[in-house]
């Protein structure tokens, strides 16, 4: 059973499909070529949100369907928790 | 295929397909909603559409109320109109513009009658509408024929995996055959607009669309105030449901475009498409209720609705079938969706299986098949205003 997916391989989040929680070790899948994907929660992750699949540093873009969809604003280790905490539109702003 | 199979449906006038069979009473303004609900009372069994504007709009404004108005009355789901307004001029506008498909329509004013006098003499025609519409037959009639709208809400990121992917199959699968779809959500493409922008069938549709697009965006950033919009998109629901930002919103949401389909003209608010068969891009609000409002108006007779938190919009002119694939909402809020596609999440269902499954719900609704929305009563009907009245 598979706990996250990817839309695409350069994605560099993932989506949780279960409620994950800290310290669990997840297989996901990449949807575009199918491929298992392996990562480790640092916290809690809910159903529908997102899990870092690198470490990011402030300013850095997010990837996600292949594409920006967010800067990051705060430092950010791979297998936390991705959300509007750590990362913010980088439009109208 | 079940998209190959016929439909029983109505055939209007017009040579239109229609889904649904109602008699509408329509207020041509605010002021008329009590005379029009009057009527309705009287009559029950037919459709009352009380809404809030009509009343001093000008401009552009104005030509997006009458083209509402209008197209509301002339959608194949409506088999007769009465039109009350306070006095005659905007009333028998609105009469002449319902009356050129070629269904029955009339229309009253209120000035020098009163609401009473007014309600007692619409009530009869309602009457004899309301039972002449009760003998027109459904007839076999192609699933192409059906003018579909798409529009999604309270999304999250299950949308974008599940929901808005299976409704762009449809459209991929509907577009093939011949069929008419449209999408919009100006707002909700922000940061996807070079993907929407490659699905334009050729410049003159693409530089349409950029314009419209363009408008909304300077729009956005003269009101903002210095809010980057943050407190209103994504909205709180989506934030719950795991969306971050607009543009993360915004993929998800274009999911619903399907991967094969090029869209052939960008119309404005209610505009009834005129290119023939295929994907039309709209420039709409993407609030739903206002956005199905105006597709209803443009002649859209079945709506599709991915939603992952569980937003509950209904249309009183065109049912809104509701899919969603976050089991949490399917599990929680079971008496809004349609359509549980919540096994593509798990792995055990394809987009594609559920594309098909989704062309069976529309072919059982187009049937005759209530909506979970129907069956609850919701009725939004909400028209779009862009400015101040004079």
């Amino acid at each position: 059973m598979i706990q996250f997916l990817v839309h695409e391989k350069k994605d560099t989040v993932g989506v949780a499909v279960v409620d994950v929680k800290a310290g669990e070790s997840l297989e996901g899948r990449s949807l575009d070529s199918n491929e298992t994907v392996k990562a480790k929660a640092n916290m809690d992750i809910p159903l529908g949100h997102k899990i870092a699949l690198k470490d990011f540093k402030t300013g850095d873009d997010v990837v996600k369907y292949g594409v920006v969809v967010g800067r990051v604003v705060q430092p950010i280790k791979q297998g936390d928790h991705v959300h509007v905490h750590n990362v913010k539109t980088k439009r109208w702003a | 295929m079940a998209i190959n199979k016929k439909i029983m449906a109505y055939r209007r006038q017009n040579g239109r397909v229609g889904v649904r069979n109602h008699v509408v009473i329509l207020p041509v303004d605010d002021i008329s909603n009590a005379c029009a609900e009057k009527v309705a009372a009287m009559v029950p069994g037919t459709l009352c559409l009380p809404h809030a504007y009509g009343r001093l709009q000008f401009g552009e404004d104005l030509d997006l109320f009458f083209r509402t108005m209008i197209g509301t009355g002339s959608n194949a789901n409506v088999a007769a109109a009465v039109v009350i307004g306070i006095e005659p001029g905007w009333t028998q506008k609105i009469v002449d513009g319902i009356k050129k498909t070629g269904k029955p329509v009339e229309g009253f004013a209120i000035e020098r009658r009163g609401d009473l006098q007014t309600a007692a003499d619409a009530a009869r025609v309602a009457q004899k509408l309301l039972q002449d519409a009760s003998e027109i037959q459904r007839t076999p009639c192609d699933f192409k024929e059906l003018y579909i709208s798409v529009k999604c809400g309270e999304s999250d990121t299950t949308t974008g995996l599940s929901s808005c992917p299976t409704v762009g199959n449809v459209l991929d699968k509907h577009c093939e055959i011949g069929g008419m779809a449209s999408f919009g959500e100006t707002s909700e493409l922000t940061g996807g607009e070079h993907i929407v922008k490659a699905k334009a069938a050729n410049k003159e549709v693409e530089a349409k669309f950029t314009a419209m697009f363009d408008d909304y965006q300077k729009l956005v950033f003269e009101q903002r105030a210095g809010s980057d919009l943050s407190e209103s998109q994504p909205t709180k629901g989506n934030i719950i449901g795991g969306l971050t930002t607009i543009e993360e919103k915004a993929l998800g949401n274009i999911e619903k475009l399907g991967k094969r389909t090029k869209f052939i003209d960008a119309l404005q608010p209610a505009e009834e498409p005129k290119r023939g068969p295929g994907l039309y891009f709209m420039d709409t609000s993407s609030a739903a209720a206002e956005a199905v409002t105006l597709w209803a108006a443009s002649g859209a007779v079945v709506h599709l609705f991915p939603t992952g938190q569980g937003n509950v919009i209904g249309n009183p002119i065109e049912p809104v079938i509701k899919l969603s694939g976050n089991p949490i909402t399917c599990k929680t809020m079971r008496e809004h969706i349609d359509l549980d596609v919540s096994a593509i999440l798990r792995g055990e269902m394809t987009v594609d299986q559920a594309g098909d499954a989704l062309i069976e719900l529309i072919t059982r609704t187009a049937n005759g098949r209530l909506t979970c929305a129907e069956a609850l009563g919701h009725r939004e009907f909400v028209m779009t205003k862009l400015y101040r009245s004079a």
